[in-house]
């Protein structure tokens, strides 16, 4: 992991650990890698998408994915147990009276299983300090113009619990299959700074 | 997942349940905290049961506490920074919260 680190002082700190965990005989050499690669393997927005196509054409799937979304997205092959314990998954879903979007202000909690690694504004200061306060101001940057009736939920990951924006399906999509909905679906619209 | 739907079923037996209005803490601890500075003293809602964890403070010091109920709270964005018709949801340790009693 040592490097991939865009900070040369973050970068010093980690290799220094690593080496000190390797010489005590705790870490062996490259197990940080391959473990990473073990977490991210598998992890991209495609996953989420499926969730998405899958809720769009069965609502009895959306009602279990709404209810308990670790139990629901095994329907589909998915898991939130690819860490080194499940982490809970909560799916919010947008409707025509209300928007959702998610935010990891303290640091960048993402589901990388689902979406794999998140996009650089994602973890920019200036996006989890302002789409706190004013969720509608940044939304419009993204080029998302909600109606000024549309309610908008911020969503904080500031504990253990991971977070997947359920969007609306778009008009005009009636006779598309799952898997061409299923390529609508942007990862933008997977966090709520898009709609699909 | 299943020790989720464990911890929901004793709900009750905690301090909390879905609904009260509780405050969060309003002192800035010396060490770490998921309690975002912005929701420091704001009284929100709790939504639901977002599981049980040690509390992060404590684990970031090393220590292992009990596992504690983890509640997704929601806030209305002008108690929060004086501005704004959003909400914000954001999931906080018990140790973090004490009940607002309705007037």
């Amino acid at each position: 992991m040592s490097d991939n680190h865009g900070s040369s002082v973050i970068s010093a700190r980690v290799r220094h650990v690593e080496a000190l965990l390797e010489a005590r005989g705790l870490l062996d050499a490259g197990e940080i890698d391959t473990r990473i690669d073990e977490f991210l393997a598998g992890g991209t927005p495609a996953n989420g998408a499926r969730i998405v196509a899958r809720a769009w054409v069965d609502a009895g799937f959306t009602d279990r994915l709404l209810a308990d979304a670790n139990a629901a997205i095994r329907e589909v092959g998915l898991s939130m147990a690819g860490g080194l314990q499940e982490q809970r998954l909560k799916v919010v879903a947008n409707t025509a009276e209300g928007h959702n979007v998610v935010v990891c202000t303290l640091c960048s909690c993402y589901p990388i299983a689902l979406l794999g690694p998140s996009p650089s504004w994602y973890k920019s200061e200036a996006y989890r300090s302002r789409v706190v306060r004013d969720p509608r101001g940044v939304l419009a940057e993204f080029g998302l113009q909600l109606p000024a009736g549309t309610s908008i939920a911020v969503w904080d990951a500031s504990a253990e619990s991971r977070y997947l924006v359920l969007p609306r399906r778009p008009e005009g999509t009636p006779g598309l299959t799952e898997e061409a909905l299923a390529g609508l679906v942007t990862r933008k619209g997977l966090i709520g700074t898009a709609a699909v | 997942m299943s020790t989720d739907r464990v911890s929901t079923d004793r709900v009750s037996a905690d301090r909390f349940t879905p609904g009260a209005r509780v405050r969060t803490r309003s002192t800035d601890p010396a060490g770490h905290t998921r309690l975002p500075r912005y929701a420091r003293g704001a009284v929100g809602v709790l939504v639901e049961l977002a599981g049980r964890h040690p509390l992060a403070d404590d684990r970031a010091r090393g220590a292992t506490g009990e596992a504690q109920p983890v509640w997704h709270v929601r806030f209305a964005a002008a108690d929060l920074f004086g501005t704004g018709d959003h909400t914000v949801t954001v999931e906080l340790w018990q140790d973090y919260l004490t009940p607002v009693e309705d007037a």
